[in-house]
Order: structure tokens, then sequence, then C-alpha cells
């Protein structure tokens, strides 16, 4: 199996470096077939190996690849664990990842309108972009294959390089540069706590492999740090935490949820695939692998779960104001994150899991469905200027539905059963701040609603607000476009109904994600499980399911009814509202408190000490003080070498008897 | 004493390079002036052989021949390999410069084959005076080579103070082999092995001996203060000799000192420790300030190798078997550095053009990208940049020492070395970002270019997996 798991990885790698460095020889064809067809490959291994871990009872492969360096004990290697856990990620993964490949062909068949002309930064931009979707790829599986932190943290830096590249993908946009810069800063942030957990468990654990650590781990369950004086911390918990910090970063939670909207500057192929399918998943996949580590300690859960309820609701309402179709999606993709990280946080990993899973799937499509709208729309994002779509694009139409309702959680959808397991969930759960948790996720079903089926309305229904131009040239996407829109709205439908019973209540994560039995959420939600149809007709009497119609039937009148006659309305309403929405708008201040405190603040820091610190000191003194005194030196003692052979001669002589003097005369 | 002509079994790569360089000698005899070309092909070709021979003989337990003066053991055995891949590697670069220069003739091949050969014997000496006799066939081949282009007064200037001074070196090394001897009565390494072992630190004479032992290695080394012949006889020799000298010589410095200091002094190792400790404080710190005020390239490469010198001290100084085994990946690194990077500078030399200074390299990556990839690879490796191995190299003897608790000394060479980046870099600066005084191409024959092409690249791939030459070098002292 060595074999297969490698070539899983290695396939788009290879397809990667082919078409980055030999773009120009092997020309835009030759670019996609061959990162298409690396991915491909792995896709089909990926579902083969799931294959064999569904009916063939395939063993857990736990095994290092290549050793780079042992120091110190600790063993610093290339390893995969292929377990259940993993061979769920890695299909997900690779498939979405195909589905973007094929569509991206016709997202960016004509981006060389996207650059200046003749801009050196625009050759071979095709080639370099199914280059870099595939360095994702692998990076990606890098990741969830990994055995050791260390790998971990090379999948986790990757990811976010690839992440940073794609963002800033068009580099002549002020726009985007800005974008990505801001999400390289604050990943920086997250990724800083990250490696301060993966030191602090090399420093306890002296270990780097998962199954090493995890069987250690309830040794140190009660072991405290010494952190200022007397004071001592919880081991596991800081460990917890400055872990979670990473996961913060790369999965979005406030506050370093930030950089996610502006990450829309991207190709839509790539918002799809890295910032709403799979990269920022990985908090979630990461603290699902660490169940081991965050079931030892409860302040860590607590944190985990208040995080992600916040950025689930708060980020929710922000959705609300939002005009860019993109930016839409991009908050829903922040909440929806929150969903899956407070059901971590509430020990159902399974849970998170599952919810990342129909997630990939639905949250991907709406994306590719949202460039399916953008492409027909000439590359306007601003839903003001939508409406009607549906007479135009009624492939695009009925899958953007499909994943509305998905999202939304309408029974029977894969969205439904995902998000209804969280909240139950979440409402069993005794861990302290429980009670807050479910109270915002389930107000959050409302608002989820309301949002997705604004965006619906104002885009698909209506009457058209588009010039007359844009008009004339609607039509639907080609097939490379809307292919990938009905394979990904397949599982959007399916996905739930089929995994939710081995997921969340049977025993598909049994010895892969381990649950303390104080914290077992899900098995008592198992308890009263009996088939998907009980589950749907339990969810048609709880609250999620009425506040999701309440949505659902809110935009639907407001922006399909009313909008119809008083298009105005939205403004008035934003009239009325004006200091709700403003601070909607304004999206509570984080980025005015980034960029005028802290961006501000260090700039100013960092001009202080340039100037006084850096420019006098530092340059001044000590480094061009000690370069002057090293060339002053070299000056000199160039001159000891005159040339005069009794010189040399003397100097060896004397160098002997220095030798003598000092190691036998004394 | 019985004769067993299985007995030369073990000693047939180095006969078979002596044979090697008589057939070159002969053949040479019957050649027209346009067939030069062949004395190259068999050399090359005879090089080749002779590592196919040491890995078909080499491997399995040590053996001990010829009446106990000639050893093969797991680090003969590497190392042989590397000198005549390293010897490979330098003629192979060498051929056009030579033409060019119309020194494409028999004499320089036949001296650096008995070069190859003399460091052979060092490699595998089992007694102090088989190492000596190897230390002297190598240097009385090199003295010529120095001095090869016979019309040239710097290559003259610089062949006499190599000798002067390389007779004084040996003079004091056989002074400290006879104090040795007075010492312990034997001259083969287990029985003064033995013997020191019996008598301690207490004989003053074995001390008095050592250090001039110390010396000898010390000036073959290049180590500070024994280090004035290093500059002017890099600068004075023509580049291809320079190659040569810089890179295979310091491979079988290194087994020279593992064979004197190590089996047969290795009872005295707390004073020769504190010996090298001095020298490699003043390499480093000689070595790398002096380098940046170089405008000569060659001269700049000599300061470098001083410094390197210092490094490679550092793993003999741990005295540990992890030390040795890093000191030998060094040594073996800078071979393989020290041959590139003048490798390059004989590429960019053409009839009538020495390419020597600093400002030669200018804008090389207009001039031909590769080649300017390829030194960067080789000056990043120096500057010890990961992922190319240099780093790999410096962080392996670094930590020997930092294993014995001498912390000071990985402090004041991780110093030195940043110094070091200093000039290191600076000629990658002057590849990428300056202006090139000429647009001429750089027309190299294939041979040539390919080698140059694996040497950079190796920098590369061996720090990415050092796995595999690690191992075996701490094979050799396992």
């Amino acid at each position: 199996m060595e074999n297969v798991y490698l070539t899983i990885v290695l396939a788009p790698l290879l397809g990667s470096i082919i078409a980055g460095f030999f773009g120009g020889s092997i020309g835009r064809a030759g670019a996609r077939w061959v990162t298409i067809i690396g991915v491909g490959i792995s896709t089909l291994l990926s579902l083969y190996v799931l294959k064999l871990f569904i009916f063939d009872d395939q063993p857990v492969f736990n095994q290092a690849i290549y050793t780079w360096m042992v120091t110190d004990g600790i063993s610093f290697e290339i390893g995969f664990l292929v377990d259940k856990l993993t061979a769920l990620m890695i299909a997900v993964v690779t498939f979405v990842s195909l589905m973007v490949h094929i569509y991206t062909i016709g997202y960016m068949a004509d981006d060389e309108h996207n650059w200046p002309k003749d801009s050196l930064a625009g050759r071979n931009s095709y080639q370099r972009f199914f280059s870099y979707i595939s360095l994702f790829t692998f990076s990606m599986l890098m990741l969830v294959m990994s055995n050791n932190f260390l790998q971990l943290f090379f999948g986790w830096e990757a990811v976010g390089l690839v992440s940073y590249l794609l963002i800033g993908f068009w580099s002549t946009r002020e726009s985007a540069i800005f974008a990505n810069l801001k999400a390289f800063l604050v990943n920086r942030v997250g990724d800083f706590g990250f490696i301060l957990g993966i030191a602090a468990i090399g420093m306890y654990f002296s270990s780097m492999d998962y199954a090493e650590v995890f069987a250690k781990a309830p040794e140190l369950a009660d072991a405290r740090m010494p952190v200022w004086g007397d004071t001592t911390w919880s081991v596991m918990t800081v460990i917890c935490v400055l872990l979670f910090i990473g996961a913060m970063g790369k999965s979005a939670q406030v506050p370093l949820h930030v950089w996610l909207p502006d990450s829309m500057e991207g190709p839509t192929p790539i918002s799809a695939l890295i910032h709403a399918a799979t990269m920022v998943t990985a908090g979630i996949f990461m603290v699902a692998r660490m169940s081991p580590l965050y079931e030892l300690s409860e302040a860590a859960l607590t944190f985990v779960m208040v995080i992600g309820a916040t950025t689930a609701f708060f980020m929710g309402l922000v959705g609300l104001v939002q005009n860019d179709i993109k930016r839409v999606v991009a908050y829903s993709t922040l909440s929806q994150l929150g969903y899956m990280i407070t059901a971590l946080g509430a020990s159902a990993y399974a849970a998170g899991i599952f919810h990342l899973m129909t997630h990939a799937f639905f949250k991907a499509l709406l994306f590719l469905a949202a460039g399916s709208v953008i492409i027909a729309m000439h590359h306007n994002q601003d839903i003001r200027h939508m409406g009607g779509l549906r007479r135009y694009m009624p492939i695009t139409w009925i899958t953007a539905l499909v994943g509305s309702l998905a999202l939304i959680g309408f029974p029977g959808f894969s969205g439904f059963f995902s998000k209804d397991a969280i909240i139950e969930a979440v409402a069993l759960s005794r861990v302290s701040g429980a009670g807050y948790a479910t109270l915002l996720l389930t107000l959050g079903v409302f608002i989820t609603a309301l949002y997705s089926f604004r965006m619906y309305f104002l885009v698909f229904h209506g009457r058209g607000r588009m010039d007359e131009h844009t008009r004339h040239h609607l039509h639907e996407s080609p097939p490379v476009v809307w292919v990938p829109l009905v394979l990904l709205a397949i599982p959007s439908v399916i996905i739930g109904w089929i995994a939710i019973e081995p997921l969340l209540f049977g025993d598909w994560f049994k010895d892969v994600i381990y649950v303390a039995p104080e914290h077992a959420v899900l098995a008592q939600l198992g308890e009263h499980y009996h088939g998907q149809w009980g589950f749907i007709l339990h969810g048609l009497v709880a609250w999620p399911f009425w506040l999701a119609m309440a949505g659902l039937g809110l935009a639907a009148y407001v922006y399909w009814y009313l909008h119809a006659r008083r298009p105005q309305l939205e403004d008035e309403l934003r009239e009325r509202f004006a200091w709700a929405y403003r601070v909607l708008d304004r999206k509570y201040g984080f980025d005015d408190f980034n960029q005028t405190v802290l961006a501000g603040g260090s700039r100013g820091l960092g001009e202080t000490l340039w100037s006084a610190g850096d420019r006098k000191l530092i340059d001044g003194w000590i480094v061009n003080g000690s370069a002057r005194a090293v060339g002053w030196f070299a000056q000199r003692a160039r001159h000891l070498q005159t040339g005069y052979l009794y010189h040399y001669a003397i100097a060896m002589i004397l160098g002997l008897v220095v030798l003598l003097a000092l190691f036998v005369a004394l | 004493m019985d004769f067993n002509a299985a007995e030369l079994i073990p000693v047939l790569p180095e006969i078979f390079i002596l044979v090697l360089a008589s057939t070159v000698l002969l053949v040479d005899l019957y050649l027209r002036d346009d067939q030069r070309g062949l004395n190259h092909g068999i050399t090359l070709v005879g090089l080749l052989i002779g590592i196919g021979l040491i890995l078909a003989l080499g491997g399995g337990e040590r053996q001990i021949v010829l009446s106990g003066s000639f050893v093969r053991d797991p680090m003969s055995d590497t190392l042989n390999a590397i000198i005549l891949l390293v010897a490979f590697l330098a003629f192979a670069y060498s051929k056009d410069y030579l033409r060019d220069r119309n020194m494409l003739v028999g004499e320089y091949y036949v001296l650096g084959l008995f070069a190859v050969l003399g460091m052979m014997i060092m490699v595998s000496a089992n007694t102090f005076l088989v190492a000596y006799l190897g230390l002297e066939l190598l240097a009385l081949s090199l003295y010529p080579m120095v001095a090869f282009d016979r019309d040239s007064k710097a290559g003259a200037e610089a062949a006499m103070k190599y000798f002067v001074l390389g007779a004084l070196g040996s003079g004091m090394l056989l002074y400290g082999i006879s104090m040795v001897y007075g010492g312990t009565g034997a001259l083969d390494f287990p029985t003064v092995a033995a013997s020191v072992a019996d008598q301690g630190l207490d004989n003053k004479v074995l001390v008095f001996g050592l250090a001039f032992v110390v010396i000898g290695v010390a000036f073959k080394f290049g180590a500070v203060p024994f280090h004035m012949w290093v500059p002017d006889t890099y600068q004075g020799a023509p580049t291809s000799v320079v190659l040569f000298l810089s890179s295979a010589p310091k491979i079988a410095a290194f087994a020279l000192a593992i064979r004197l200091m190590v089996d047969g002094l290795g009872g005295l190792h707390a004073d020769w420790q504190g010996m090298l400790i001095i020298l490699a404080v003043l390499s480093m710190g000689l070595g790398n300030l002096v380098a940046i005020a170089q405008t000569n390239l060659k001269r700049m490469l000599a300061y470098s190798t001083i410094s390197h010198v210092g490094f490679i001290f550092l793993g003999l100084i741990a005295g540990t078997a992890q030390g040795y085994a890093a000191a030998m990946f060094y040594a073996i690194v800078y071979a393989l550095m020290a041959a590139g990077a003048f490798g390059v500078l004989l590429l960019l030399s053409r009839k009538g053009f020495e390419a020597e200074n600093l400002d030669d390299l200018k804008g090389l990556n207009e001039r031909d990208s590769w080649y300017a990839a390829m030194m960067a690879l080789l000056m990043f490796s120096m500057a010890g940049v990961p992922p190319t191995v240099g780093f790999m190299a410096k962080l392996l003897v670094l930590e020997a020492v930092v294993r014995v608790d001498l912390v000071w000394l990985a402090v004041v060479a991780v110093a030195f070395s940043i110094i070091g980046a200093f000039y290191y870099l600076r000629v990658i600066k002057l590849m990428y970002f300056d202006k090139p005084t000429t647009l001429e191409p750089i027309t190299v024959g294939a041979g040539a270019r390919v080698a140059l092409s694996v040497n950079g690249l190796a920098m590369l791939v061996l720090g990415l997996f050092p796995a595999g030459l690690l191992g075996i070098c701490q094979a050799a002292f396992a």
C-alpha cells in the first residue's frame, strides 16, 4: 500500500512541477492535461483507498517513509498515517480538487484579459494557475496524511504559501496584493501559536510522532508548567490552546478571520477549493486528529467552543449586508466553519468532520455556481446588478438552489443532517459555554437561511438589473463549467443521508477519534437515533427547522415579493437601521482596529525603532561598526601576507614555538 | 617473512593507479602533438576503473597486509574512492584549459596520477613511514605541477615558495616521527598506540614529537599559522592545478590526520585537542576575515579553504566517533565544493584570458544562467545555507563540538561563518545583479558541462538527502 499512498501524494506534485517549470514549452493544453491527469490519478486511488476502508477492513497504515534526521532522540520523518479519517479526507480533497481543475479550464480560458497588455507577470499565467492548484493538492494531501507533527507543519505552511500565491494571483491588482499580504500576516499570528504548540509537544513528549504522543498524553494530563514565579498552567491546556490558535488562523475563526473575506480577490476556482472546501478545514481536521489531547483539557474545549459559536453567529450576520456575490458566500463559509469548530468543542468530533465533508461539497458547489454567474456577468460581482438569471442559466440556477438548500439545512439535504447533528450534540454538551453556543448556533440557522436566500433571490429571481449589453450576452456557461456543478450537486444532496449512520453513530471513527466517556455527546445522541427518516421527522419538530423556514420565508417575502414592487426597499431598511447596518458593514470594526491600531501601531513602533534603534544603534554602531572593524582588520591582516618567503618560514617557526611552549613546557 | 600473493589484493587499487601512471608515461612517448587528447581519455577511464576496483575489493573487515604497513578498512575504501572521483572531476574540467595553454601534455597526467597514488598511500598507511612516503610522493608531484606553465614567473615563484615551505613542513613532520619513535620504539600505528596508552601523558618526549606531527598535518591542511603558502600558491599556479591541489589533497590530509593522530597518537588526544583548538580558531578567524579583503577570486578561495580547514578541525577536536565522521563528511563535501568552484573558473577562462578576479564573474547570469545557477549553489553550499550540503556539514561538526561541551567553540565558529557568508554572497550578487563586462558566450565541451552540472546539483541533492553519505562516514568510524 505504501506505493499507492506515495502515488496519491506525488502525482499532483509531479503535475505541478511539469506545469510550473515547463509551462512555456508544453503550452496551455499540456499544462491542463498533465495536472488533471495527476490529480485524476490521485482521485481514483483515493476513492479506491476509501473503498478498501469501507468494504474490505483495510488495516491502518502508520509508517515512516523517509527519516530526515534524528537529533536528541527526536526523529524528524516523512511518514503516512492512513486510517479512516485520512481516507475520508483524501477522498474529499482530491474529488473537489479534480472538479475545480476541470472547472478552471473554462473559468481561466480568457485569463489574458485579466492582465495589463504585455505584462511579464501575465506570461503563462494559465499554466501557472494549474501548477499552483496542483501544488496545493499535494500540500493538502501531505497535511492530512501526515503521521507526525513536523510534516503536519510542513503541509500547514505549504497550503498557506499556495493560498498566498493564489490570493495574489492577479499580481498587478492593488487589491489582490493587499489581500494576500493580509492573509499572510494574519496567518503568521496563527502559525506562531501553532509552532509554539508543536515545540511544547517536542519539549514534553520528546517525540514528533502522533502515535507516541497520543500514547503518552494521559500521563501528562495533570502536568503543570511553570509560567512566571509560582504560577503554573496545565500543560495540556497550553498545548491545545496553542495548537488551536494555529487552527484559528487557518480556519478563519474570530478574531483571526479577517483575511478570509479579502481572499476572495483570488480567482473563483481557488475560492472554492482553498477558501471553502479544503484548506480552511485544515484546522477542523487537525483538532479532530488531536482529539486524544483535547479530551484531556476541558478548558481548551470551552475555548474552542466559544470561539466557534461566536464566529458562527456574528459572521453570519455580516453576510446579510454584503453585496459582492463571493463575499456573501465567504461570510457563510466563516459561519459554517464556526459550526464545525463548535462541534469540536463539544467533543462531537465526528459531527465536525461530517459537516466538514458535506460543507466541502455544497460550498464548493455554491462558489463554482457563483463563478459561473460571474463569468456570465462579465466579472461584475455585485448582486444588486443581477436578477432573473434563472431564465438564462438554468443549470447554474438549479445547482445553486440545491447548494443553498443544503447550506440552510433543508430536511433531506446533506447540510441538514450534519448541522442538526452539531446543534443537538452541542445542546447535550456539559462543557461550560455550551449554553451560549447552543443559543448562537440555533439563531445562526435563521441568519444562514436569510442571507443565503437573499443572495439566491437577488441573483436568480426578480427583474434583471444588469445593463443592456450584459443582458444581451447572458447565456449558460460551457460544459467544463457546469459539469463540475452537477457532479458536486449530487453529493450535496445525498451524502448526508448515506454517511450519517456510519460516521456519527457507527464505528467508522472508532480507534481514530478518542472521546472521553464524560464528553460522549454523540453516543448519547445515538441512543435516540432510529434511521434517517426518524432523524428527519425529529428535525421537523425542532427549533432549527422552523427558524430556517422562517429565514427562507422572510428572504422570499422581502427579496422576491416586496423587492419586485419596491426595488429601493433595501435602501430604506438600511436607513431605518443605520446603526446596526454600520456595525455590520464595518464588520464589527475588526479591520479598522487591525489596520489602525495593530498595523499602524506596529508601523509606528517600527518607524521609531528604525530611526532610533536600527539606524543609529544597530546600523550605525553594530552593523556598520562591526563591518568597519572587520574591514579594518582584514586590510591589516592581508599585509601579514608579505610575499617574502622568510616571513612565511618565520611564521611557521613561531607557530611551532608557541605550541611547544604551551603544551610541552607547561 | 613469508610472501603471500593474496596480500596484494587489497593493494590492487594502488597498484592499478601506478600502472595507469606508467601507461600514460609510455603512451605519451608515441603520441603526435595533435593526439595528446588520448592521455586525457586514458586517465579518465583509468580513474573510473580504479573506483570500480575499490568498490569491488572494498567492504568487509579491516585488513592489514604487507607486514603491517598497509591497511584497508571502510574509511580507506570511502576516501580512496572519493579521491579518485574528485581527481576525475579535476581532470575532466581541465582539458580545454590545458589545451588552450599548450599544457595538454602527458607529464601533466603522469604527475597528477602520481599525486593521486601518493594520496591513496597516505589514506592506506598503517605506519608513520608509509604515511610519510605517501605524503612526499604527493608533495613532490604537486611542486612541478604548480610550476607547470614554465614561462610564468608567478608560477615559478609560487612553486618555489611551496617547495621551500613544504620542505620545512616535511622536515618538522619527520622530526616529530623520530621523536615518537624514540618515545615508543615503534613506527606502526597499533604498537605506537599501545605504547602511548601505557605511558599516558607523562612522557614529554611524546608530547614534544606530537607538536611537530600536528604541525606537519596542519601544513598539509593549510591551517593558520602554517597557511602562508596557500594564497600565494593558489594565485600563482595555473587554475587547473589549483583545482587539483585544493580538492583531493584535503581528503588525503584528513586521512593523514586520522591515521597519525587518532590511529597512532590517539592516547594524546587531550594534548592535540588543545593544539587543534588554537589552530582551528585562528584558521576560521583569519581565513574568513582576510577573504573579505580579496579582489582576486583565487586568493579569496584560498582564504576560504583556510577557514574550511578550521571547520574540519572542529570535528577532529571533538575526539568522538561522531566527530570524526562529521569531519570526514565535511572534508568530502569541501573537496566537492572546491572542485566545483574552481571548475567554474576554469570554464570561464579562455585562450589568452584567465578568469581570476571577482569582476570576471559580473553578470554571469546574463551570459549563461545555468553556470550562474551552479556557481550560486556552490557558493551557498560554501556559506552553509540550507538546504545545500554545506549547511549539513557545518551542522554536523558543530553538533560534534557541542556534544563534548565546547559550546564556546561552536559559537565562535558560527560567528566566523556569518562573517564568511559575506564574501560568498558577494559572488552571487556579482553574478546576478551586476552588468557583465563582456557578453561573450561561454563555450565549453560537453564533458565539462555535464561534470559541472553533476557537481553543482550534488550540493543540493546531498543536502536534501544527506543520510547516504553520512551513513558511509559513520560506518568508517563505527
